[in-house]
């Protein structure tokens, strides 16, 4: 801390700072958003307990296709899960400056995430009734025991990575809230254990944020690789490549980066005074980031389709051919041109890295990178070895039923709700972390009074 | 190790707490578990003693007299462990001649009633192969391949599908979480899915369940051919190999070195010597333990049956 700023003016930033970012009632925007989430997760709740009632023949699922979006929707939320190691950790690792106000929405995008990839997984099982089974029988060969291994840990590690730098955000709530229901205040004061902001429960929290940031890179390169290995452990064309884990994996960072930059917009957008932590500035170096991360999955994804592309085995030509010019061709082809190839050039430009047209962009990598991995799970298992007789027409090719898509819609509001009620109750932004960056010592920001 | 789905209906307990008094009477002690299944075995004649045993005690077949016709298929007379082992000594083998094959689909046919299956979900399918462009196409009945480096059992999460002694690859649908990882990782199509509570005569929803006999069969489980180990055991051919009008099947034990279809015994390398017998897709390394012979020099000319795949059955 060079120019470090003290005594009174630190105490005005500060308080200017608490005071802006103190989490606030939702206005009639958020209030709808909230009611639209709660209606989505009730529809998808609905069909679930008809799935559990019925079995997954409520489902598009059969025996050829039996493993459909919500599989490839799991797929989706482990991706979106690991942007929390790449803002938080990395960049912390690396002492990326700008990152401070990022953190938080990156942390928060991925706890939700991957709380709900293990939902989500659940609401595949034929017998969700028995989960039990893989504790009492679970066999370590079987890559199923590794995912839940290492997503466990994940979410623990990136849980901690969320609360610990937020004890001084909760302390603050706990101390300047008023006018707030008696939950509430209660949740505060048990939730900040205590904190009081002295030098040494600093030097604990930062002591914790490093180990913690160095704990989670390997965990979260295992969380993706891992899952690739669902697929990449068998046979069948289209997931037969070693080259997966890095695919996946690199597919993650670049869908993990767009999820962040439209959390940044929102709070960009919404929220007064939010602007002043999260500038253009912001936006213009999570933009080159993008690029950056766009092009090492591109990098991936040619190695993945060019190299069984230039052999065409006959398996694997049946099925690329399916994905190049048959059946699935328009949707491999705008989930190219939209998610990888226009980002890429637009992304380019400075004019593009602005708020508006990055959110815009954002959002198209989003739902191209959940297209994707339906394009990575469904049509392999439309292409065995053996060929598909003596099973019903149905059986022969996939279509999502309308209760499998409202399930899996609901696990994406679900998630979604979970970032809203966060942010309801949490500041967003890390105060300290900003202050920090501002040049403020932590000795500022101790408790006073009481 | 039972399971707390091994509830069989209330008669079926009130029937075990019959069966347990009169043989406490005896002076037998039995476990519970194996009493229905020993019970439902009567008419196979059957080895285990337990069987023996209760078929002495003239009351016990007037208890549930509808339980008499579902034993087609024999209701395992081992319990789970039992079951997981496979036959001592043995090491089954499945040979298909497709020079024999002209698509009657009588085994099929055997095959779906005596596993009480329905007609979306076969253990046995016959393909209508055709290698490339020029050579002639055939017929190919294909059951699971029991192979001897599973793909499906490597991946399983809870060993709810596993490799016997006897070469055996069986499903225990009461431990089986219904993942599917099994169906995503075998390379042959083998295995089918309860997608909806399966449609089973009552008298058969109520058996006791054995892996060796894949009923009753469950919701939400995989399914899959089990090369009829019940029948193995009282030393009978599978259902598919008995019903064969063509001899299509062989089936034997590669520790004797012998198969038979039934007709004619004959010894396993020999019939691989003349007849040029190879495995499918040998390069994947599965090490199946079913042969092909080519279908060279056939009893049938090849006649595209449409049969069956003109109307589909009705499905969900």
């Amino acid at each position: 801390m060079e120019n470090s700023i003290r005594g009174h003016e630190a105490q005005r930033i500060i308080k200017e700072l608490n005071v802006e970012l103190l989490p606030k009632k939702f206005g009639a925007l958020g209030k709808t958003w909230v009611v639209l989430l709660l209606i989505v997760i009730a529809n998808g709740l609905f069909f679930y307990c008809q799935q559990l009632r019925q079995g997954l023949c409520i489902t598009g699922l059969g025996d050829y296709v039996s493993w459909g979006i919500y599989i490839s929707n799991f797929v989706f939320f482990v991706a979106a899960s690991l942007v929390g190691s790449l803002i938080t950790a990395i960049l912390y690792l690396l002492n990326v400056k700008w990152r401070a106000p990022l953190t938080r929405i990156s942390e928060v995008i991925a706890v939700a995430a991957i709380m709900f990839a293990g939902l989500i997984i659940i609401v595949d099982m034929g017998r969700p009734d028995r989960i039990h089974h893989l504790f009492m029988y679970g066999r370590i060969q079987s890559p199923i025991l590794w995912d839940i291994i290492v997503i466990t840990t994940y979410m623990t590690i990136s849980i901690l990575l969320l609360y610990f730098p937020l004890l001084p955000g909760i302390a603050f709530c706990r101390d300047n809230l008023t006018n707030i229901p008696k939950w509430q205040k209660k949740m505060y004061r048990v939730l900040s254990l205590g904190w009081r902001g002295t030098k040494d429960q600093f030097a604990i929290i930062k002591k914790s944020v490093t180990i913690l940031s160095v704990l989670i890179i390997p965990v979260a390169l295992s969380i993706h690789t891992v899952t690739s290995w669902l697929f990449a452990t068998t046979f069948r064309p289209g997931w037969d490549s070693t080259n997966f884990g890095a695919y996946f994996v690199s597919g993650a960072f670049m869908l993990g980066a767009a999820a962040v930059v439209a959390g940044m917009f929102v709070f960009w957008k919404f929220y007064e005074g939010y602007n002043k932590y999260i500038t253009e500035n912001h936006f213009d170096r999570m933009g080159k980031l993008l690029v950056l991360l766009s092009l090492v999955y591109l990098y991936f994804t040619i190695n993945e389709y060019l190299v069984p592309g230039y052999k065409m085995k006959q398996i694997e030509a049946d099925h690329l051919q399916s994905l190049f010019v048959g059946h699935y061709a328009p949707m491999f082809w705008a989930v190219q041109i939209f998610g990888m190839i226009i980002p890429i050039i637009a992304l380019l430009f400075k004019r593009f890295r602005k708020p508006a047209p990055m959110f815009v962009i954002a959002l198209m990598v989003i739902v191209a990178a959940w297209f994707k991995r339906f394009l990575i799970v469904i049509p392999t298992m439309l292409h065995p070895f053996l060929p598909m007789q003596e099973v019903p027409v149905e059986m022969q090719h996939y279509m999502p039923t309308f209760p499998e898509l409202s399930i899996t819609l609901s696990s994406l509001a679900a998630a979604l709700l979970v970032i809203t009620i966060f942010v309801r109750y949490f500041p967003i932004l890390s105060i300290w972390e900003i202050a920090e960056e501002k040049g403020i010592e932590t000795e500022e920001m101790e408790v006073k009074g009481e | 190790m039972e399971t707390e789905e091994n509830k069989p209906e209330k008669e079926n307990s009130e029937r075990r707490n019959f069966l347990k008094s009169g043989l406490a009477v005896a002076g037998l002690a039995l476990a519970g578990a194996g009493l229905g299944k020993a019970f439902s075995n009567k008419e196979g004649g059957a080895t285990g003693e337990k069987v023996k045993l209760l078929t002495t005690d003239g009351k016990l077949v007037e208890v549930d007299s509808a339980n008499i016709k579902m034993d087609s298929h024999h209701c395992g007379n081992s319990n789970n462990a039992e079951a997981r082992k496979g036959i001592p000594g043995k090491k089954f083998v499945m040979v298909i001649d497709l020079s024999r094959c002209k698509h009657a689909l009588k085994c099929q046919d055997s095959c779906q009633k005596h596993h009480n299956l329905e007609e979306k979900g076969k253990y046995l399918k016959v393909f209508k192969m055709q290698d490339s462009e020029l050579t002639s196409p055939y017929w190919m009945p294909k059951p699971c391949l029991h192979c001897d480096h599973p793909p499906c059992v490597k991946v399983c999460p809870v060993d709810a599908t596993f490799k016997r002694d006897d070469g055996i690859v069986l499903i225990d649908n009461e431990r089986c979480i219904g993942c599917r990882f099994c169906m995503a990782a075998c390379p042959y199509s083998s295995r089918t899915f309860n997608w909806e509570e399966p449609k089973m005569p009552t008298e058969i929803a109520g058996i006791c369940y054995s892996p060796e006999t894949s009923v009753p069969r469950r919701k939400g489980t995989v399914e899959k051919c089990d090369f009829c180990p019940d029948m193995l055991k009282v030393g009978k051919l599978p259902h598919c190999v008995s019903a064969c009008p063509n001899g299509v099947f062989y089936f034997g034990d590669l520790n004797e070195d012998t198969v038979t279809n039934g007709d004619e015994t004959l010894r396993f390398s020999t019939l691989m010597k003349d007849k040029a017998g190879y495995r499918y897709l040998e390069g994947l390394g599965t090490e199946p333990s079913l042969y092909y012979l080519p279908a060279a020099s056939r009893l049938f000319p090849f006649k595209d049956a449409e049969k069956k795949e003109e109307n589909p059955p009705e499905n969900h």
